[in-house]
Order: structure tokens, then C-alpha cells, then sequence
């Protein structure tokens, strides 16, 4: 089981991954999300062996890695899917997926089910985006490494792409039972693929947490605006209920909240009917196909954002009904 | 985690034999050297006059030829592009060779044709001679910055009401001058250790004058004055060192479609280069060949030329290995790979004149075929070096991280990904220091042993007792040759343009 203690990298003097602590279970997806700079690609090369870390430790069954004592990459039995997939220019895509397998027979079970068959003898330099993924992929399992790191696999691909593959690539891992770290900036995606989802904030560790935990229930409000759409509405906490200008709800207090708290509410959280008596008014609405995402000023400078179905119609300054439908706890942060 | 790069040790190694001969010419200059006197001042304003003039004429040939190549389309560009780099194919002495014998009363034009013309010697003729043989240099480079810059800018300029000639001028020139400045300083270096054309045109520059005293037995003196015109070559180095323009994010370059007159123009603008850099030797070795047809000539000289520069072309990429790996590992590497750089700014008769003395000092080297190859290898190593650094460097580098996370060692990552995808460079590398042996004239001059004649010396010999005729033959065949070699390197220039184009 791959254990990172108290990682920390310098590159001359700044910090660029402050004091990380994880620990990847047997075939889990554990996601690692954040902004541009956050750090994610250098945390995968330190676990890698790629680059010197200042502090800390990273173990696995047999080897222990510390700034001391580096483990060379190639011992320390890692997989790594590049995003420029890194394949080797010279070599067809059969002799990429066997680099160094003795016994192919492997590398033929995952060319075949990641539906390369047809493209043994190819060079990479005539495969599609897609292709090249795959084949990057069916390279790192076939070697069967102890774990996978994942760089942004899918960022050099199509939108349309991006969604089967991922769901491709996620299978592949589970169905080979081998535990992966998978760095994305796209919360959606860590969100939809990930057993575990880490938010990544400035080098530092955020929150580590199942999705939905991390969507519900964000440590911070960094990592609640991160993961999605979020409104913030002040209200007062007591016990387990909030009360706020647009009725009581549910609350769940973060940090040790209590008193005066902002609410946390998610766009479909709330519901909008337009009234002319309404409590609201419509700041801006972006038609989405099948549905509307409306922001609505409900006074004290606050506004909050609503999606609703496409079928609801109100037009910038016209007045709504806003109300909290949700029945599960909302976040509450200190104000 | 600070454990040096392997490749470390034998990289000083090489930057330590490839500084060597600037100790050697310390040593025998001290001996018994005038350090300056009037003779030596006319010497230096010879040689500076003559590298002042070929920078101007090379920038106002150049790059005028330099936007004409990069953004107008006409008719078959590829070749007009070829035949415009061609003069760069062809060695300068070549030229200087043939421009001495068409000019003036008795000159072959006056004999064919039966027009006097005025002699082309001395500073005019020397000038005249580098600037047509010097140019591309300048093209090239301007061209290539050129060609990376983003036409939005010029488009932007345009639909903002700017005429597209004041748009080239104000938005375009100032964005290339680094590659303009950098085509010059090389044409500067060019001009600098150029032996053959000064010689020829009867101009006393430090080369000639060189030659000269090493003649006369004057080594020490030689020594001196090449110290001397080391110093200058470092000056233009240490400003080229400092020309380092900032890198512009490469976009869809401009394209220009001129009508039918402006082609006209264009076409006769540019003839009289091609005409007196290109078609003027061709037609003069024809002419030779046709009167005094293979008189004199021997086969083994052209089999020397191969032998030796094929000796050359092979050790040279030997040392490069580790120079260039060292140069990528860190910046102690970077400063011995541009140690070993030094040699191509040191001019052949400077490089010549040290190893002369090395062979005198060391007898079991004196007159062998070695020592040449040595010359050579010192001379031309940054060819191999940068061409096997750029392949390598090119190499994307997470091809090798992938392999080592596949589980290879630093060793069989290197094997079995770095030295397949960089053997082209190498060979490239290889093909360079080839035909730059080839054409070398002075360092050969002086180091062939005795009776080893190669092409260019053979070319030499025969200007030095006047049977223009026979310099046919070995003339036609360093052109051929020069001319593979331009044929490479503009492959090489397709292939980066088609990268860019690729993404």
C-alpha cells in the first residue's frame, strides 16, 4: 500500500507541495483536483522518483523513499501515464506496450480489450488523441505496477472524448485491481470518477474525502467553490437547524460553526417561481439546453445562484420566489 | 542527490584538449615575438575594414532576400531558396578563385567576351567576394525568425490602417533584429578566419599575413599575430554570446501574394547575386574543363579528402556524445560544451599554426595523418556536438521518464530511447564535420604530411603556379560536394518546419 508521509518539495526556495499526508487503498481511484499551480503534477513526479523531495517520506511494501535515500524510479515498481502520452516515437504500438515484458501475453490481453488489435504494427505517430491514450494505458498495466499515477490523461483530448474515455480508462483500472492517483483540473471529472477526491490548494492538502462528502460537506469554503457552482447565505445556527431570510433548513455546522454562519447552497439546492411579489430579482440567466441557471439578488448584496428546469422563464430584473427545497443537511461556515 | 553526471569527467576531458591550443600559441609566442608594430596596424585595419564591410553588404543582401524567401509565394520557392543559400555551399576560396580570373585585362571575361572589366583585388574584391559568399548567413537566420513569428501582429497592424510595407518596418524588423544580429556577427566570424579569399585577393588580413610568416619560418611570430586575431574572434563571440533574443510563441506566418511586375522585380533584384555568386564559377570551371580538361588531376586527391574527413566526421561524433550529454545534464556541462565551442571560432591557419607546433614538440604526431584529423576534430566538434544536443534536447523528456517508470535503468532508458531517437542528429552531426573538412584549406595546407594532397590543397597549388585551367576538376567537385551538405541542412530546416506545422 503506497504511504506518503509529511511530503514536501522545494523547487529553490519556494514550497511547492507543503506537507502532504495520503495513503492509497488496495484498488482505489483516489483523485487529486485543484487550480493551475496547485502543485498535482509535481506531487505525482515526487511520487515517481522523477524529482528530488525535501521532506518527508514515501513508501511502498518494500522500498521506503526519503530526501536521504531517493529510490530511483524504475525500483520503485510505478506506473505513469503521461499527458502527452510520452510514447516512444520509434516504436510500434506493440513494442511500446511490451518495453520490457518478457511474456506478452499481458500486454495482448489489454491490447485486445482496450480495442488496439488493429493497430499493433502502427507507429504512434499515425494514431488519433484517443488511441494514443490508450495505448499509453494498456503500456503502464501491462507492466503491472504496484500503482498508477495519472497526469492529466485526458486534457490533450476532444470534449466529446473525454467522457467515454474516462469512464474507459477507470474501468480498465478496477478490472486490472490496481490502485491509482489521478490528477485532473477538472472537478467534474474528479467528482464522477474518483473512490476518493483530494483538493489540492497552494501545495496543501485541502480536504481528502469521498465525493460526495467533499461536495456536501467542503472543509472549506475554497474547496466548496472549487468543486461547483456556490451561493453563500447568511443565516443562524442552532443545533441542527438554520434560519435565513428565505425560511429554516437543515444545517450541518463546518469548523465548529455556530451563531451567525454563511449557508452553503448548491443551484439545486433552491427553487425560483416567478412572482410579482416575489423576494428576488433576477440578476443574469444563462439558458443551458435543458435547464437555466439563474443568479438572483435577495438584498444585502447576496446573490445566489438557482438552476432550474428550462421550462421556468423570467427575465433579467423581473421579480421571483426564491425557497430552499433540499431536505439533506446544508454546510454551514463560520461567518 | 548531487552525484555528478557520468558523462562529466569525460567532457572536461574534451574541453581541456579543445582549449589546448591557446596554451600552445601562449607558449610559442613568448618566445621571441614583436608584439605590434606598424605593419602589424595595417594588418589590423585590413582585417577590421573587411569584416565592417562584408556585415554591412551581407545585412542589405540579406535581409531584404530574407523576407522575400520567408513570406512571398511564387513559383517553386523551395528552389529559389536553395539556389539563394547555395553561395554558403560553395567555399569562399571557390569564388575569390574564380571572380581573380573573370576580372580585369586578360581576365576570362575580357577574353571571351571581349569586355574589359575592371581587376577585382585587394579590399574591394575581398569584400565583394565574402559578402556574395556570406550572405546567406544572414538570410538564414532572419529568415528562420521570420518564419516564427505570428502574422496576427502584421494583420492586426494592416486592418488597423497601417500600409503593409510601414507594417513590416515597424511591427516585423524590430521583432527579427536579434536573428539579423546574430547573422551578422557570424558572417563577422566568417569574414575573420577566412584564409583563402584575403590570400587570393592580395589583401594582408591576419590570415594571410599569418600564412605568410609560417612560411618564412616565423612560427613564433605567426603565433603572435594569431593571438591577436584571437582576441577579435573572442570580441565578436563574447557579442554573440550576449545576442539572445526572447522567443515568441510561433503562430501561422504571413503570406504574401505579389502580381505579375512585382515578380519582375523582384527577379531582376536578385539575379546579379545568383549570377555572381553562383553562375560566374560554375561557368568560369566549365570553361576550364572544357580547354584543359582533367590535366594534372589524380584521383587520390579527392580519395585523401574523403579518407581524412571521413576520419574526422567519425571521431568527431565520438566526442560529442558526452559533451552533449553533459550539456543537457547541468550548467557545469553547458560551460565545457561551450568550451568546446571555442574551436569553431578559432580559424583554421590559428588552429593550423598551434598544431603545427604541437607536431614539433610531439615528433611521433609530426607529419602524420593524425594530427590533421586532430585539427579537424577540434574545429568542427561543436557541428557534431550541437546537432546530436539538438536531437537530444528535442527529444521530449518524458519519453525517457516513461521508460525509467517502465522500470529501465538510466542506462538501458538511454539504449534503448535516447540513442535511437538521436542516431539521426548523429549522423546529420557526422555529415557535417565531413564537408566542412572537405573544404578546409589552410589547417590543411599545414598539417597534410608531406605528398598528401587533397582537393583543396590541390586547388591551392595550382593558384600558387598559375594553371588556373586545372583547378576544374578539384573545384567542381568541392561544389558538388558543399552542395550534398546544403541538401542536408536544409532537410534538417524542413523537418523543424514541418514539427511546427505538425502541432
Amino acid at each position: 500500500m503506497l504511504n506518503v508521509r509529511n511530503l514536501s518539495v522545494d523547487y529553490g526556495s519556494t514550497r511547492v507541495v507543503d506537507n502532504l499526508n495520503l495513503a492509497l487503498g488496495k484498488d482505489e481511484v483516489l483523485m487529486l483536483v485543484g487550480p493551475t499551480g496547485c502543485g498535482k503534477t509535481t506531487i505525482l513526479q515526487a511520487l515517481a522518483g522523477l524529482i528530488p523531495v525535501t521532506e518527508g517520506e514515501i513508501s511502498l511494501g518494500n522500498w521506503c523513499s526519503t530526501p536521504k535515500r531517493q529510490v530511483p524510479p524504475e525500483k520503485r515498481n510505478v506506473g505513469m501515464v503521461f499527458q502527452d502520452f510520452a510514447l516512444f516515437p520509434h516504436l510500434t504500438v506493440q513494442e511500446n506496450v511490451c518495453f520490457r515484458l518478457k511474456d506478452t501475453s499481458l500486454a495482448d490481453h489489454w491490447l485486445k480489450l482496450l480495442g488496439l488489435e488493429a493497430f499493433r504494427q502502427v507507429k504512434p505517430a499515425s494514431l488519433s488523441g484517443g488511441q494514443k491514450q490508450r495505448v499509453a494505458l494498456a503500456r503502464t498495466i501491462a507492466h503491472q505496477p504496484a500503482f498508477i499515477l495519472l497526469d492529466e490523461p485526458l486534457s490533450n483530448l476532444d470534449a466529446a472524448l473525454k467522457d467515454s474515455l474516462r469512464w474507459e480508462i477507470r474501468e480498465a483500472l478496477k478490472a486490472a485491481g490496481i490502485p491509482a492517483i489521478w490528477v485532473t483540473h477538472d472537478q467534474e471529472e474528479a467528482l464522477s470518477i474518483g473512490d476518493r477526491v483530494g483538493i489540492l490548494n497552494g501545495g496543501q492538502l485541502e480536504q481528502l474525502d469521498s465525493p460526495e462528502k467533499c461536495f456536501a460537506e467542503p472543509a472549506s469554503r475554497f474547496v466548496a467553490r472549487f468543486l461547483g457552482e456556490a451561493s453563500f447565505l447568511p443565516g443562524v445556527l442552532d443545533g441542527r437547524q438554520v434560519t435565513t431570510d428565505l425560511g429554516p433548513a437543515p444545517g450541518i455546522p463546518i469548523d465548529g460553526a455556530s451563531g451567525a454562519v454563511d449557508l452553503l447552497l448548491r443551484p439545486d439546492d433552491l427553487s425560483l417561481v416567478p412572482s410579482e411579489i416575489g423576494n428576488g430579482v433576477v440578476d443574469w440567466v444563462r439558458y443551458e439546453g435543458c435547464s437555466r441557471l439563474y443568479a438572483v439578488n435577495v438584498g444585502d448584496g447576496v446573490q445566489l445562484k438557482v438552476r432550474t428546469s428550462h421550462e421556468v422563464h423570467a427575465e433579467p430584473g423581473a421579480r421571483v420566489q426564491m425557497g430552499i427545497t433540499t431536505t439533506h443537511p446544508l454546510a454551514a461556515f463560520p461567518r | 542527490m548531487t552525484r555528478w553526471p557520468r558523462s562529466y569527467p569525460l567532457a572536461a576531458l574534451i574541453a581541456l584538449l579543445a582549449i589546448l591550443p591557446i596554451g600552445v600559441l601562449f607558449d610559442l609566442a613568448a618566445s621571441e615575438a614583436q608584439f605590434f608594430d606598424a605593419h602589424n596596424l595595417r594588418v589590423l585595419t585590413n582585417t577590421l575594414l573587411l569584416m565592417v564591410f562584408t556585415v554591412l553588404g551581407s545585412v542589405l543582401i540579406g535581409v531584404p532576400l530574407a523576407f522575400v524567401t520567408a513570406y512571398v509565394q511564387f513559383p517553386m520557392r523551395r528552389l529559389w531558396l536553395v539556389i539563394l543559400a547555395a553561395p554558403l555551399a560553395i567555399p569562399s576560396y571557390i569564388g575569390a578563385f574564380t571572380i581573380y580570373a573573370a576580372f580585369g585585362r586578360g581576365g576570362e571575361i575580357h577574353n571571351l567576351l571581349g569586355i574589359p572589366l575592371p581587376a577585382m583585388d585587394g579590399l574591394l574584391g575581398a569584400s565583394l567576394v565574402m559578402i556574395l559568399y556570406s550572405y546567406p548567413f544572414v538570410m538564414l537566420t532572419t529568415r528562420a525568425s521570420l518564419l516564427s513569428l505570428d502574422a496576427s501582429l502584421v494583420n492586426a497592424a494592416r486592418t488597423l490602417g497601417m500600409s503593409l510595407g510601414m507594417s513590416l518596418l515597424k511591427v516585423v524588423l524590430p521583432r527579427v533584429a536579434t536573428g539579423i544580429a546574430a547573422g551578422g556577427l557570424l558572417v563577422a566570424l566568417y569574414t575573420l578566419s577566412d584564409f583563402g579569399t584575403p590570400a587570393i585577393m592580395r589583401l594582408d588580413t591576419f590570415t594571410r599575413v599569418i600564412f605568410v610568416e609560417y612560411n618564412a619560418f616565423g612560427l613564433s611570430q605567426a603565433a603572435m599575430l594569431s593571438l591577436q586575431l584571437l582576441a577579435i574572434v573572442g570580441l565578436v563571440l563574447f557579442l554573440e554570446s550576449r545576442v539572445r533574443g526572447s522567443r515568441e510563441k510561433p503562430g501561422r506566418h504571413l503570406t504574401l501574394w505579389p502580381n505579375g511586375w512585382q515578380r519582375w522585380v523582384i527577379g531582376v533584384a536578385v539575379s546579379p547575386v545568383i549570377l555572381l555568386a553562383v553562375v560566374l564559377p560554375l561557368a568560369i570551371f566549365a570553361v576550364w574543363l572544357a580547354r584543359e580538361g582533367s590535366a594534372g588531376f589524380d584521383l587520390s586527391y579527392a580519395w585523401n579528402s574523403v579518407h581524412a574527413s571521413f576520419l574526422a566526421a567519425v571521431c568527431a561524433v565520438v566526442l560529442a556524445i558526452p559533451v552533449a550529454h553533459a550539456a543537457i545534464a547541468g550548467r557545469a556541462g553547458r560551460i565545457m560544451e561551450r568550451v568546446t565551442y571555442f574551436g569553431f571560432g578559432v580559424p583554421g591557419i590559428v588552429m593550423g599554426t598551434a598544431l603545427v607546433y604541437v607536431g614539433l614538440k610531439l615528433p611521433f604526431l609530426y607529419q602524420t595523418l593524425g594530427l590533421l584529423v586532430l585539427c579537424y576534430v577540434l574545429r568542427f566538434l561543436p557541428l557534431a556536438v550541437s546537432s546530436v544536443r539538438s536531437t537530444a534536447e528535442g527529444l521530449d523528456s518524458s519519453l525517457v521518464k516513461a521508460a525509467r517508470v517502465l522500470g529501465a535503468s538510466p542506462r538501458e532508458a538511454f539504449q534503448r530511447v535516447t540513442l535511437p531517437l538521436t542516431l539521426r542528429g548523429m549522423i546529420a552531426g557526422a555529415a557535417l564535420v565531413f564537408l566542412e573538412a572537405m573544404r578546409e584549406l589552410p589547417a590543411t595546407l599545414m598539417l597534410g604530411p608531406t605528398g598528401f594532397e587533397t582537393l583543396a590543397t590541390y586547388l591551392w597549388r595550382v593558384y600558387e603556379a598559375g594553371y588556373f585551367g586545372r583547378a576544374a576538376i578539384p573545384g567542381l567537385l568541392l561544389v558538388l560536394m558543399s552542395a550534398l551538405g546544403l541538401a542536408l541542412m536544409l532537410s534538417g530546416e524542413r523537418r523543424a518546419e514541418l514539427e511546427v506545422s505538425g502541432k
